[in-house]
């Protein structure tokens, strides 16, 4: 058996194993784990396949955000898992049944005559071509406006998470802008007329006032 | 010799391990976005080897588009998921009865 082939197999049975564990661990912690094991089996794959770009990306971008971000939840939530599991196998055999009717569909359409994927040759690229670059010329010339849809897609996702978990606080201070730029003279100030002048009152009533005050004492 | 079969027939039982976990795992709403994972990663596996056997680069760039659509995707999710259970503090899929359907 050819080494590649051999390790074809072992990340093979390594990913299948994992995502078996994925969808029956009892712990969403574990099955997170499970998941990243998954996934570093599968950039393995990729790596057989020469898609040394995406072989990366998926373990720096995967691995490292989006698990990252599914571990955070996990843990932030209580949840409780023995009511989660009531009933848990009896959709198994249901289940099985479309799970495997999938696979042999396929393997009958790959070991058809018609399909004759087994013709197809792996391409093997010379040692100084570089992946990346290819793909980074297809995706600035070809894929340009694709990827800028991705990137606005991105930027949906970021405002739809921030507002979703986004909690106002009542007792928070702040501005409006919108209606301090919009404030007029008289919401400021309030003219009063007042006579410039008033009359001081004679020096025989204070004194009498303050005399009353000082008895009263 | 490793054929384009071997990938195909790979990720065709990744795909159905990820089907057999929605149907194990209906009740638990964060299971379910793993198993939604697996099923993009099968996917993903099916367009690299694609690329691979016809020598075509465009393959993976989808594959590259579909993890950004996929990243954004489970940061939606869990935040839907976040502000759920912080409105009725369960993630059970029975408790999620308040449309009455």
């Amino acid at each position: 058996m050819e080494f590649k082939t051999f390790v074809f197999f072992v990340l093979a049975t390594i990913m299948l194993l994992a995502a078996l564990r994925v969808i029956t661990a009892r712990n969403p912690v574990h099955a997170v784990l499970f998941l990243v094991l998954a996934f570093f089996s599968a950039a393995g794959l990729w790596l057989l396949l020469q898609a040394e770009f995406l072989a990366i990306v998926l373990i720096m971008v995967y691995v490292g955000a989006v698990m990252v971000l599914f571990m955070f939840v996990v843990m932030l939530l209580d949840i409780d898992i023995a009511r989660l599991r009531h009933r848990f196998w009896s959709y198994l055999p249901l289940g099985t049944m479309v799970g495997l009717l999938i696979v042999v569909q396929m393997a009958l359409v790959l070991s058809g005559n018609y399909f004759s994927a087994e013709a197809l040759p792996g391409h093997s690229m010379p040692a100084d071509y570089s992946n990346t670059k290819e793909l980074a010329r297809l995706l600035f010339t070809e894929y340009y406006y694709p990827f800028e849809i991705a990137g606005v897609i991105l930027l949906v996702g970021i405002i739809a998470a921030v507002l979703l978990t986004l909690r106002k606080r009542k007792d928070t201070k702040y501005q409006k802008p919108s209606e301090q730029l919009a404030v007029k003279r008289n919401d400021r100030i309030r003219m009063v007329s007042m006579p410039a002048e008033k009359d001081e009152p004679s020096v025989d009533t204070a004194a009498a006032a303050a005399t009353e005050k000082r008895e009263g004492q | 010799m490793l054929s384009l079969s071997h990938y195909l027939i790979l990720s065709a039982m990744l795909f159905s391990i990820s089907i057999v976990g929605i149907f194990l795992n209906r009740k638990n709403l964060i299971v379910l976005l793993m198993a939604i994972e697996l099923m993009l990663l099968s996917v993903n596996i099916n367009f690299v080897a694609f690329s691979h056997y016809l020598n075509d680069p465009a393959g993976q760039l989808i594959v590259f588009f579909i993890m950004a659509v996929a990243a954004a995707e489970a940061a939606i999710g869990l935040a839907i998921l976040v502000a759920l259970f912080r409105s009725i503090s369960s993630i059970h899929v029975d408790d999620l009865d308040s449309l009455k359907g």
